[in-house]
């Protein structure tokens, strides 16, 4: 399993209720099941992932998370993950929103737009970037608000977010971001994992 | 078997207490089984039909000699397996495939009950199908799962009795009938009302039936139960059986042939007062009203397990209209899975071979049996 999942399976207390939103095939679900006991439900857009989850015996909707998430009563689960899915979004603020009504807390994590190797395809071949966590091309990518870490840490500053724990992930190994930092980790990480609470 | 009174079934004899106030006693119901029950008695599915279907789920219909109803999805090593599971299937109330329905004979009168027979709900057809787990001396089913009609007989039996299932699947459904679901029921049901031999409801102890008002009542349906896009592709403008339009009234279009076959073959097995009654008891089912505006009361009490299934191409009952569900339960923090199958078969998905539709609900099954 990718490094990723493990780390967000780290942040999640045993024996509490996740919500995994974009949970894909179930992997990060069916890891948190049989290895921390959690009671995991998943909502998923692919009507093939769906399947996937449920092949795996994970409860999973079929739905999109920016209409389907006002169904879930307020603070109904412990965690909410979101797993590199928030730049996908036509209104990331209202997603967020939704996810910190939800849950007690949410994981996000997030491709950084900020990573040098990012940076540089756009500096110097002046194309748009394409990386391991940004495979797609411009034209058939489904992200409509790409972020960096530091876009991201800001925006949970401003909105009195409270950031429980910031990590940045690059070459399989973490690190925490800091305020002192934050400039150095958002040209450094690839990925920014982030575990907030309102 | 081949005679309708070889049927299996049991005599209730609890009394009960009909949602129209009427209470009935001594009443039969109906039922088949396929497989085995195993010792620990947790491994029993009982399916509930939808309007037109009856207690032969698989297999040969012993009375109709066509397969049963839901071959595809129930049989040795189909989605739902009967070489694991113990399924249990009964002729709903107001049927005429043995249980209690308007053509049973009136003890008192010796004749044939036609519209004295009580108008009759979905919640009366889940109470007397209960009596098969005393029956069967069977504490908790492992499933309970239906499609359309069977659907809501699925939330239904949750509801009334909450500890009962450990899953249920709800399958192209409703919690309440909608405006146009009932508006085309009224169809139907005037169109056999509209034949001069049904006669109040009494054709049988006249040796008459409404054949036609039957068969026009199933060619309108039918329609509601494919799609635009399902019949176009079948039919499209095809002519039966001639190179060109003939200028009358005939079948000229392959459509109009094969839904007046769908009418004909419809009235040698099913009775035009069940017709009715079935209908009504659709059209009265409204889970929300029952809880008073919050269909998640229906399910708070309950512990089981949901999975939710709609077809993109069901307009009858539409994937909003199983998602209501959905939500409802989420709204309690229940457990339920919803996925929506893509199919251009209509809302008769559910009945036909639409492989994805069936190995997700074998996978579901299978996968809740382990963690059983």
């Amino acid at each position: 399993m990718k490094l990723e999942f493990k780390i967000i399976t780290d942040l999640v207390e045993k024996n509490t209720r996740v919500l995994d939103v974009g949970c894909g095939d179930g992997t990060l679900m069916d890891f948190l099941k049989n290895n921390k006991k959690i009671d995991v439900r998943g909502i998923e857009i692919s009507k093939n992932n769906v399947q996937k989850c449920v092949e795996k015996g994970l409860t999973v909707i079929e739905g999109d998370a920016e209409k389907d998430l006002i169904q879930f009563p307020d603070r109904s689960f412990d965690f909410v993950i979101l797993s590199q899915t928030l730049q996908a979004f036509l209104n990331p603020e209202i997603v967020i929103n939704e996810l910190l009504r939800v849950g007690k807390k949410a994981i996000v994590t997030i491709p950084n737009f900020g990573f040098w190797k990012v940076r540089l395809q756009l500096l110097i071949k002046g194309t748009m970037p394409i990386t391991k966590t940004l495979p797609d091309e411009w034209h058939n990518t489904p992200n409509l608000h790409m972020c960096s870490i530091k876009d991201f840490f800001n925006f949970c500053n401003n909105r009195k977010i409270k950031l429980d724990k910031s990590l940045a992930l690059h070459n399989e190994k973490t690190s925490s971001i800091s305020n002192i930092n934050l400039n150095i980790k958002n040209l450094s990480a690839e990925l920014g994992i982030f575990l907030i609470e309102k | 078997m081949n005679n309708i009174n070889d049927i299996k079934k049991i005599i209730v004899d609890k009394p009960l207490k009909l949602d129209c106030g009427k209470i009935i006693n001594n009443f039969p119901v109906a039922y088949e089984t396929y497989g085995s029950l195993n010792a620990k008695k947790n491994n029993a599915i009982l399916v509930f039909h939808a309007l037109t279907g009856d207690q032969f789920v698989s297999g040969i219909n012993p009375i109709t000699k066509k397969d049963g109803w839901w071959s595809y999805a129930v049989g040795p090593e189909k989605a739902i397996d009967t070489n694991k599971y113990f399924v249990i299937c009964a002729n709903v109330m107001g049927g005429c495939m043995g249980s209690y329905g308007p053509s049973n004979i009136d003890p008192t009168t010796n004749k044939i009950l036609g519209t004295n027979f009580p108008v009759i709900t979905i919640n009366d057809m889940v109470n007397a199908q209960y009596n098969l787990l005393d029956f069967f001396k069977i504490d908790q089913l492992f499933c309970v799962t239906g499609g359309s009609m069977g659907g809501m007989q699925v939330l239904q039996f949750v509801s009334n009795f909450p500890d009962k299932t450990k899953i249920a699947i709800p399958i192209a459904c409703t919690a309440s009938h909608s405006a146009q679901n009932i508006a085309f029921n009224e169809l139907g049901r005037q169109s056999i009302m509209a034949d001069a031999n049904w006669v109040n409801g009494n054709y049988s102890n006249e040796k008459l039936n409404p054949d036609k008002g039957l068969s026009v009542a199933r060619m309108a349906a039918h329609i509601t139960y494919l799609s635009k896009n399902g019949l176009q592709e079948k039919f499209g403008r095809k002519l039966q059986e001639r190179d060109d339009l003939k200028f009358s009234f005939d079948a000229d279009f392959q459509i109009e042939s094969y839904l007046r076959y769908q009418g004909s073959v419809f009235v040698d097995r099913f009775d035009a007062n069940s017709y009715l009654y079935i209908t009504r008891a659709m059209d009265y089912f409204d889970l929300i009203k029952q809880h008073h505006g919050n269909l998640s009361k229906a399910f708070a009490q309950s512990k089981t397990k949901f999975f939710v299934i709609s077809f993109t191409s069901d307009w009858l009952y539409p994937t909003s209209e199983n998602k209501d569900i959905v939500i409802a339960l989420n709204a309690i923090g229940a457990d339920v899975g919803f996925v929506e199958i893509e199919s251009d078969k209509g809302h008769d998905s559910f009945l036909l071979n639409v492989p994805v539709f069936l190995d997700t609900l074998k996978n579901y099954i299978n996968t809740s049996y382990l963690n059983n």
